[in-house]
């Protein structure tokens, strides 16, 4: 036990150690922040006022283009507007719009920004709108009053009777959310555990380590060790995105003088929203559950690419043997689009009770409601097929790591199973 | 008879269908030197795992120290293997640390004999420094330390003198022989036999997964030596008499061999009736010639 404890503690504090490990933490929630502050960034910092200059013979649609508070309209004479065509960069307009009947062209001597030309685009198209319909004898005040809105309440009826709401949106949310995490963490550290065997046995430090070790004990250390990595790091991730984005939301709207206080008020129809938004959704479950899938899908596969790592000499050596671990959890990412449009269909139900794509299809489908006894048979054969596959790969890693400059085939893993101790 | 630090009798190790063992026996007496020597892939190597129980033996039995080869005893073996490495990213301290704490001893006493063990190496200056910037000599230094700081009753080298300069051998091998007068029994497994005649004083020979011979080296030297004598003669002739039969000549030294029931004093005699003598030794094979001649035997 205590030499198990060591090989977690140097795996895990030689991968904490690495400036990719420091690198990838920082940069991380700093691309998630950016994500969610750069567009708000955006739309703010384009808000200047534009003057648009409108040549038009009357004034159909200049006298009803309304003033925004970003874009203001004045009318030119033509010879202004020909005149402005020459010499446009010295002018304080910021374009010209020309009328012609019902075309419309806007000049400018750079590139016209999408949410100006959007803005002008709507008025013009509602200014016709109007037109149409007064031509047809519609009035404005009646087709105000015969606009409507919708809002379908779907409830979810339990075995039991008892009805609950369900929100579809969020379940996708949450589904899609856990899926895509349980995959990335497999995938990204599994490759992990298999490099690591890889250079163990390169470096040939491999025997030194079995002669004071069982292979069991050090590959089981390099898979537990690797998993407080990837926990530590994803923590960070959270923590720091969170940091990140409210610091900066605070700055930037504070820059732009708007309040960010909520006052109580708000503060608890926020909640009333999130707990409205979450109902018939058991949170308790999908944590349990996500932490379960989490680490039981990473301890299978892991176990698979250290087996996969101690079987080849070279990085370069692994495809052929990582493609047919690879394939199921590729699978099961690009099914779960489909899956969260059927997530009670027989495709999706076997995807969750197969153990290799159960961990991220499960979490996909969980927040939609799952029978009890279907996610209980789908984490007993996770864990069964856990424990398989581990001694499966044990076997392979014991021989694999002692042999050198073979090139191993499938039949010569199969024939590694065969071997007693 | 001596005790024996390590027994293994009738040893059996298949991989498959290929019998990387077969029936082997050795016993290593406790002190000794012991050279297990062999060709490359007589099965050496498969033995000495077996004894670090890197894997297990199909069949036969193993003791260690009066008892049957336990899990535990691995604290009481360094095991210096053929393929052998370090992490080339970590510091030289931090991984001998963690290899001797790995053996079983603790962080505080892994620290102290490390620093006693690098000062007299004289690599002391190497702790904080990461081992690929290490050359392949001064890695194979710490990969010695860290296979003897446990103080280990039994210590085993697989092809020691392999990538090391003759004066970092030398060091070794002079580290080799004062533990070995501390009374630390060690084994040496090598294919190239010249190298270790001279230190040790026990061996085997395995063969094609078999033990061909075993003993102590006077003894099987003896039991290979016959009667024969290599004669340099002055420039002269040398004819054969009733005493010796000339096996093979090279210019004037002549390899004779003894007649049924004759002494060498009676040889030598009629020899210097005839011709002068330069010199007059008894033939004995080299450990080379031993080992052709057991194969061949057996």
């Amino acid at each position: 036990m205590r030499k198990i404890w060591l090989i977690i503690k140097r795996e895990y504090l030689v991968r904490v150690r690495k400036k990719a490990f420091i690198v990838m933490t920082i940069v991380g929630p700093l691309l998630m922040a950016a994500l969610m502050i750069v567009p708000t960034y955006l739309a703010n910092e384009s808000q200047e006022l534009r003057t648009i200059a409108i040549e038009e013979d009357g004034f159909e649609f200049s006298n009803q283009l309304e003033d925004t508070e970003f874009l203001h309209f004045s009318k030119i004479p033509t010879e202004e507007a020909t005149l402005l065509k020459e010499g446009f960069a010295e002018s304080a307009y910021y374009a010209l719009l020309h009328i012609e009947g019902e075309n419309f062209t806007l000049y400018s001597y750079q590139q016209i920004s999408l949410s100006v030309s959007n803005n002008i685009e709507n008025q013009l198209e509602q200014i016709i709108e109007h037109q149409k319909l007064k031509a047809a004898g519609i009035d404005l005040a009646t087709l105000a009053s015969a606009e409507s809105t919708v809002h379908i309440t779907t409830k979810i009826i339990s075995e039991d009777g008892n009805t609950s709401s369900s929100q579809t949106k969020t379940s996708m949310g949450i589904g899609f959310v856990c899926g895509i995490l349980i995959y990335m963490f497999i995938f990204m550290y599994g490759t992990m555990v298999m490099r690591g065997v890889i250079e163990e046995k390169t470096s040939r430090i491999v025997e030194v380590i079995i002669s004071s070790v069982k292979p069991f004990q050090l590959m089981m250390g390099k898979i537990l060790g690797v998993a407080l990595v990837g926990l530590t790091q994803f923590i960070l991730w959270i923590l720091l995105t969170f940091v990140i984005a409210s610091i900066a939301e605070f700055a930037f709207m504070d820059a732009s003088s708007m309040t960010t206080e909520l006052n109580s008020e708000q503060q608890s129809i926020l909640l009333s929203e999130i707990s409205r938004l979450t109902e018939g959704i058991n949170l308790v479950q999908i944590f349990i559950s996500f932490i379960f899938y989490f680490l039981a899908g990473y301890l299978m596969y892991s176990a698979l690419f250290a087996a996969v790592g101690s079987a080849v000499d070279a990085e370069a050596d692994t495809q052929q043997f990582v493609l047919p671990i690879t394939i199921p959890l590729i699978l099961s990412f690009i099914l779960i689009q489909p899956i969260m449009e059927n997530p009670d269909g027989p495709l999706a139900f076997w995807m969750s009770i197969i153990p290799f794509t159960s961990p991220v299809i499960m979490m996909v489908r969980l927040p939609f409601g799952v029978a009890n006894w279907e996610l209980a048979l789908s984490v007993g054969i996770l864990i069964f097929s856990f424990i398989l596959t581990t001694w499966f790969a044990g076997k392979i890693y014991r021989t694999g790591i002692l042999m050198y400059g073979k090139k191993a085939s499938y039949k010569e893993l199969l024939k590694w199973l065969t071997y007693k101790n | 008879m001596t005790e024996s630090i390590f027994i293994a009798k009738d040893v059996v190790k298949q991989y498959g269908d290929y019998t990387a063992l077969n029936k082997v026996s050795i016993s290593v007496p406790k002190g000794s030197i012991y050279g297990l020597l062999g060709p490359n892939g007589a099965g050496k190597t498969t033995l000495l795992r077996i004894i670090n129980q890197i894997t297990a033996p199909d069949n036969g039995s193993l003791i260690f120290d009066g008892e049957p080869l336990q899990y535990h005893h691995i604290a009481d073996i360094g095991y210096l293997p053929e393929e052998r490495g370090l992490y080339k990213k970590m510091k030289v301290g931090e991984q001998a640390l963690y290899l001797a704490q790995l053996k079983g001893m603790s962080y505080t006493d892994a620290l102290e004999k490390l620093k006693f063990w690098f000062t007299k190496l004289d690599i002391l200056d190497w702790w904080n420094k990461k081992v690929e910037e290490l050359s392949k000599g001064m890695a194979q230094k710490i990969q010695f330390v860290v296979t003897v700081i446990h103080e280990p009753k039994l210590l085993i080298f697989d092809e020691p003198f392999s990538g090391f300069d003759p004066i970092n051998a030398a060091i070794i091998r002079k580290e080799i022989l004062e533990l070995s007068k501390k009374g630390t029994t060690i084994i040496f497994s090598t294919h190239r036999m010249e190298s270790v005649e001279e230190i040790c004083d026990h061996i085997a020979l395995i063969n094609k997964s078999k033990t061909i011979l075993e003993g102590p080296i006077e003894e099987i030297k003896k039991q290979f030596t016959n009667n024969s004598y290599e004669v340099i003669t002055a420039n002269k002739e040398l004819s054969e008499n009733d005493y010796f039969s000339i096996i093979s000549r090279k210019d004037t030294t002549f390899s004779i061999l003894l007649k049924e029931g004759k002494t060498q004093q009676e040889a030598l005699q009629s020899i210097v009736k005839e011709v002068e003598i330069i010199s007059f030794k008894k033939e004995i094979p080299s450990m080379e010639e031993i080992f052709i001649k057991a194969v061949n035997n057996a």
